[in-house]
């Protein structure tokens, strides 16, 4: 079972994208490269948020090819934004709810999910009184509310201080060591890589540099 | 007396209620739509900011007159005209207010910002989900805004209303109109309290809706 992404696209004048890759649907499947490499404009495409030429192929079901294109609210994925991925206007609980009602049936728990993630003294709270660090772990959380066949997540680390940043990444360690969705982590860490993934691809200036098992 | 000021209050009202909901649709379009000619429909829908509210009401008692096509339409349900009418004043202040209703929502739509709604979108919220449960709610200064000023500014016109409703006692009369009428009879008194309870609801409307605003747009604990 695998992700396949076919993309080409002129993104912007100065930037174009070019790409095709194939890795495992299970583990954790680094996304490497430096600022302007394609990190993020793939994720967005994966996740419907964005639409560009090629295909898209997760376990053998197309999401998208010339003439088809699931919408994102359809493609069950989990989606953890660089720099807040919060429902302003609703509290941590009222965020976690919003992504379980609209879910289907899975693995896994509301509770289960707010203990792992360490945020049951949040849940009253609105995303503007949360610290990065918090945040980023209610996103968490909240993005494995939906039940979510793909985990998408763009630099979640980025923006934290040190100890949250340290704090985190001990927490994602662990958790994606218990949970059974495959994941596409966006980084341009080689630190945390080691750390997290089981496979990089490496994204350099809109192409697939190389496609690794991580050592 | 009370008869003018119920109908003054039932026209704002229904009106406001009515605008909001024609316009809603139409601020979330201008707010979202990529089309390079949708800035000739919002300058239509602003044309009553800058147009003579004699103007608008001409055309408006024009259009509800037995005469014309509109009504001729609805001459098989038995209506033939709606000029001089509560109906027809609705219809009047509906095209009036349209852009008090239709700028604070686009305003409001267009500062939701693309991130909420693609996170729902992710989350398996549906377009019409998105707009009720992200937008809406994220726009709800624009609603608040929206509703005081239709409501106050529909409180306020004279010109279309006198145009389609003729100030008929009992039936078309409203607050503005009376005043109107008592000037022209030469009865100030009455007039100036009028005027005065009109100049005072105004401020009062404005006043709230700016400390209100102020209070929604603060986070919470």
């Amino acid at each position: 079972m695998t992700i396949a992404v076919t993309l080409i696209a002129c993104v912007t004048d100065a930037f174009a994208l070019d790409i095709a890759f194939e890795v495992p649907s299970a583990g954790v499947t680094a996304l490497l490269g430096p600022s302007g490499a394609g990190k993020t404009t793939v994720l967005r495409a994966l996740a419907g948020l964005d639409r560009y030429d090629g295909t898209i192929i997760i376990d053998g079901e197309v999401w998208q090819d010339a003439t088809r294109f699931v919408p994102p609210h359809r493609r069950r994925v989990g989606y953890v934004a660089q720099g807040g991925s919060l429902l302003p206007h609703l509290t941590v609980a009222g965020n976690l709810d919003y992504a379980t009602r609209r879910a289907r049936a899975g693995p896994f728990r509301r509770d289960d999910l707010i203990e792992r993630t360490g945020i049951v003294h949040l849940l009253d709270r609105v995303p503007a009184r949360l610290s990065s660090g918090e945040a980023q772990r209610v996103a968490i959380a909240r993005a494995l509310s939906g039940q979510p066949r793909l985990l998408l997540m763009d630099e979640p680390l980025a923006n934290l201080d040190v100890a949250a940043r340290t704090q985190l990444l001990a927490a994602l360690v662990d958790l994606f060591a218990e949970i059974a969705v495959p994941v596409l982590y966006v980084t341009h860490d080689a630190a945390e890589v080691e750390r997290i993934a089981a496979r990089t691809v490496n994204l350099c200036a809109g192409r697939v540099v190389s496609n690794v098992i991580a050592v | 007396m009370n008869q003018v000021i119920a109908t003054t209050v039932e026209l704002a009202g229904v009106t406001t209620v009515l605008l909001l909901l024609i316009a809603t649709p139409l601020a979330w379009w201008l707010a979202r739509s990529r089309r390079w000619w949708k800035e000739i429909v919002a300058a239509v829908a602003a044309l009553p900011l800058v147009l003579p509210p004699t103007v608008i009401g001409f055309y408006v008692l024009i259009a509800l007159g037995p005469a014309s096509p509109l009504m001729t339409l609805l001459h098989p349900f038995g209506v033939r005209t709606l000029a001089f009418t509560f109906e027809g004043l609705v219809i009047g202040s509906l095209f009036y207010s349209l852009p008090f209703a239709v700028q604070p929502l686009r305003t409001a739509f267009e500062g939701v910002g693309d991130r909420p709604l693609e996170l729902a979108a992710t989350m398996g919220a549906g377009p019409f989900d998105r707009f009720a449960t992200v937008a809406v709610p994220l726009a709800r200064r624009g609603f608040l805004s929206a509703a005081v000023l239709v409501f106050a500014h529909t409180v306020g016109e004279f010109g279309v209303v006198l145009m389609v409703g003729g100030g008929i006692p009992g039936r078309t009369e409203v607050l503005s109109t009376r005043i109107y009428s008592l000037v022209e009879s030469m009865q100030f008194g009455v007039a100036h309290r009028i005027a005065a309870a009109l100049v005072a609801f105004a401020f009062v409307a404005l006043l709230g809706l700016l400390l209100v605003d102020r209070r929604i747009g603060l986070p919470r604990p």
